[in-house]
């Protein structure tokens, strides 16, 4: 029996198919396959809220404790679980707290529908009681956006928002809904799902002679280098980008939002790029003669100065996007479409191939970082901790099963650089807009996403601050989020940088914390805190084995410093050691 | 690169808060759009927007890009001048007595194929169509004889080797995306950094 005709069986009124829009909003989801929602409830969204009270078995409603968290959380559902997130909001503040979390899913490309509550239809304009222009306001940050006055139109819209914000390039979609279209009751013709639109192309079609012609660059290519972003975790083509790089025998090397598409200990996976990435695959960005990027976006963090990008190679970008070829950086061959389409067919044209030498080189280079210095980071000499010895602790108990969510700054770019990876959708972090205070709503909803899995999310003791009410969240529903607390009592990222480039001149980074421990367990949340490197490991290990959430703060290194570094404004060769 | 005038070209969906959308992509990127109309197209509920900027090309056809991420957005081109037949309107009221007065001014207007709309005592009302440049040499003219008030409107143009949207818009309702994707002119030309 459907859950419409269940619906209609239990309310016994109704013998027609006549339904409130709220409930086609929610009828909506269950045939989505939404399971989860984040949301928070008000006066514009109340008519869907006592609609979700029939609902509650079937669709799971977990209360945040703002907006922004609600949000944040659906965007951590979605990159762990490969499915649409979903955020609830109210309008007027309800609606503007989602503004941060719609910026941050644009960059990042995460499928998200926000469904948001709006003033009665005839009160749009009059400057009513929580009416903000939510459609204006997140117009620039929203993949589409639709304002529905009128239930008839529930249906037809929620299919198009879901049909928008997976396919394609992902993105995040807001459905605004006037209380009166939430209330209305209309013929409920049944729900189709949208699988075309005639204004939108979601995938350029392939071509296949840019195949062609880039498997032609590619096979005569003496130093091939690859560099693969989110493209390839999005598209799920993981085992396809493998399949491409073995036979090639690319060496391979990923931006931030990349990470975990390719398992760590893989043989060509030779590190991070851009500014804070490893040394060879900066270096030998501008020493490859044919540079292959696959679903990454040439973002100024990993490209450094452009015109001293990768001057002497040919570019082969392989990309969903059309607006993202030659945005940046200029290319030799286009390859337009789906990796998970266009990288199966390159590989079928490339000659199986070594280049072991090449690769070599990139290793030589590792062991200069090696030495200069991932050694000190990973095996610290004095009695301070870094962030790096913590990040080894945990890889020895993780194995590299766990999925690591970030918050943003020093922890963050520490935690791309060392944690260890197995399997794809494990690394969560806000790569584009660098949206201090993601972390934590990031994690809980990156549980939903993957409940069977350890989530650990690794977090500054500035960005913890910004969202730390949503222990509440955490408190009230029982999400298994591991947080580690990496304390160095300063906001360390900008520190750096005022150390680097404005003479030491510390100004407002230095930041106090609360009583972490005691925070969480006003939220009845168990914690510990340590300060000392004897103390580490089994501090870890009690964190991670224990059955629900923990917090555990790790007093690290004041002033240490994330290197290497491409400094602002040079080239990925001028790479800094120190 | 040079900047030069050029015409970007829109069909779009005719759904509410397309200006807002579109304009937006011009105004983040702090770009002046110095002409803008929208009308209905040769299409049935397909709009047309016709779009007056002066950027290098590089520039336009990233911006092209973009507006054509848009939802609602089905194809944009962009063209230069000559690649077009383009038409802008003007009305002009001028005194009545100075057009009574001076047979120069009488001259000066049929010159520039202006044709009276309305005719009053006081005031008469010309209008004029053609190039932005001969719009503007009359509105000097007429400033010298007291013009009392002065509109342009928006640059309306014809693509010269367009076929009409008919036969796109077919492409567009099938559901296979269509292979109209762009050129591959840079091959090799590695030489220049653009960045917008």
């Amino acid at each position: 029996m459907s859950t419409l005709e269940k619906t209609q069986l239990e309310k016994e009124t109704v013998t027609t198919t006549q339904l409130s829009g709220s409930q086609a909003v929610l009828e909506a989801l269950l045939q989505e396959g939404v399971d989860t929602i984040f949301g928070y409830p008000g006066g514009a969204i109340m008519p869907i809220y006592d609609a979700l009270y029939d609902y509650n078995e079937k669709l799971k409603h977990i209360l945040v404790r703002h907006e922004q968290g609600g949000i944040h959380a659906a965007q951590g559902y979605a990159r762990t679980s490969g499915k649409v997130g979903v955020a609830f909001a109210t309008s007027g503040p309800g609606a503007t707290n989602l503004v941060t979390g719609l910026a941050d899913a644009m960059i990042d490309s995460n499928p998200i529908v926000c469904v948001t509550g709006q003033v009665f239809a005839a009160l749009l304009g009059t400057d009513a009681f929580q009416e903000t222009d939510v459609i204006n306001i997140t117009t620039p940050v929203t993949k589409w956006n639709y304002q529905v006055t009128d239930a008839n139109e529930i249906p037809e819209v929620m299919a198009k928002a879901f049909y928008i914000a997976r396919t394609g390039r992902p993105g995040p979609v807001l459905v605004d809904i006037t209380k009166n279209a939430q209330l209305q009751l209309f013929d409920f013709l049944g729900y189709s799902k949208c699988n075309h639109i005639r204004s939108y192309r979601p995938k350029p079609v392939v071509r296949n002679e840019y195949i062609t012609q880039a498997a032609e660059v590619i096979n005569q290519a003496k130093k091939p280098f690859v560099l693969f972003g989110q493209g390839v975790i999005l598209g799920k083509a993981e085992a396809e980008f493998k399949a491409f790089i073995e036979k090639g025998g690319f060496p391979a090397a990923w931006t931030v939002m990349g990470l975990s598409a390719l398992e760590t200990e893989h043989p060509l996976n030779v590190g991070m790029l851009g500014m804070h990435g490893n040394y060879a695959p900066n270096v030998m960005t501008n020493e490859c003669d044919v540079l292959i990027a696959i679903g990454m976006r040439f973002d100024d963090r990993v490209t450094g100065r452009l015109d001293k990008y990768a001057k002497q190679a040919k570019i082969v970008h392989l990309d969903i996007d059309p607006a993202e070829i030659d945005k940046n950086v200029k290319t030799a061959v286009p390859v337009w479409g789906d990796c998970k389409e266009t990288l199966p067919a390159l590989t079928a044209l490339l000659q199986q191939n070594d280049h072991s030498a090449w690769v070599a080189e990139f290793r030589e280079l590792e062991k200069e970082e090696i030495k200069e210095v991932i050694q000190d980071e990973l095996n610290p000499t004095t009695d301070i901790m870094t962030m790096g010895e913590v990040l080894k602790t945990l890889n020895e108990l993780t194995n590299g099963d766990a999925i690591i969510v970030t918050d943003v700054g020093q922890h963050q770019m520490v935690t791309c650089r060392y944690a260890k990876f197995n399997s794809s959708r494990s690394n969560v972090t806000s790569g584009g807009l660098g949206t201090m205070g993601f972390g934590l709503p990031a994690a809980i909803g990156a549980w939903y996403g993957a409940p069977h899995r350890d989530v650990v999310a690794i977090i500054g003791d500035g960005g913890i601050q910004m969202t730390i009410q949503e222990l509440g969240t955490i408190m009230q529903f029982g999400a298994k989020v591991k947080i580690l607390i990496l304390n160095n009592e300063f906001l360390g990222m900008v520190r750096q940088w005022q150390q680097l480039f404005h003479q030491k001149r510390y100004s407002f980074v230095d930041i106090t914390s609360p009583d972490f421990v005691a925070v969480a367990k006003g939220y009845y949340i168990d914690g510990n805190k340590i300060s000392e490197r004897k103390d580490l490991k089994t501090a870890l290990k009690t964190m991670l084995d224990h059955d629900g959430a923990y917090l555990l703060e790790v007093m690290v290194g004041k002033e240490n410093n994330v290197f290497p570094m491409v400094a602002q404004g040079t080239s990925v060769s001028e790479i800094r050691l120190k | 690169m040079e900047k030069q005038e050029y015409t970007i070209t829109l069909y779009t969906e005719n759904s509410i808060g397309m200006i807002g959308r579109i304009s937006t992509i011009f105004s983040r990127r702090k770009i002046n759009i110095e002409s803008l109309n929208t009308s209905p197209s040769e299409v049935e509920g397909i709009h047309r927007f016709t779009i007056v900027i002066s950027e290098s090309e590089e520039v336009v056809r990233k911006l092209c890009r973009q507006i054509e991420k848009q939802v609602e957005v089905l194809k944009a081109y962009y063209n230069t001048n000559d690649e077009l037949v383009w038409q802008e309107q003007a009305l002009y009221k001028v005194p009545a007595d100075v057009i009574a007065e001076k047979a120069y001014v009488e001259r000066l207007l049929r010159q520039y194929g202006a044709s009276a709309v309305v005719i009053r005592n006081d005031y008469i009302v010309f209008e004029t169509a053609g190039h932005r440049e001969e719009i503007d040499r009359l509105t000097a003219e007429l400033t010298k004889y007291n013009l009392i008030e002065f509109v342009r409107g928006a640059r309306i143009a014809i693509i010269k080797e367009s076929a009409g949207f008919h036969q796109k818009l077919k492409e567009f309702e099938q559901q296979e995306p269509s292979p109209d994707v762009v050129e591959n002119e840079f091959l090799d030309q590695q030489d220049e950094v653009f960045t917008m």
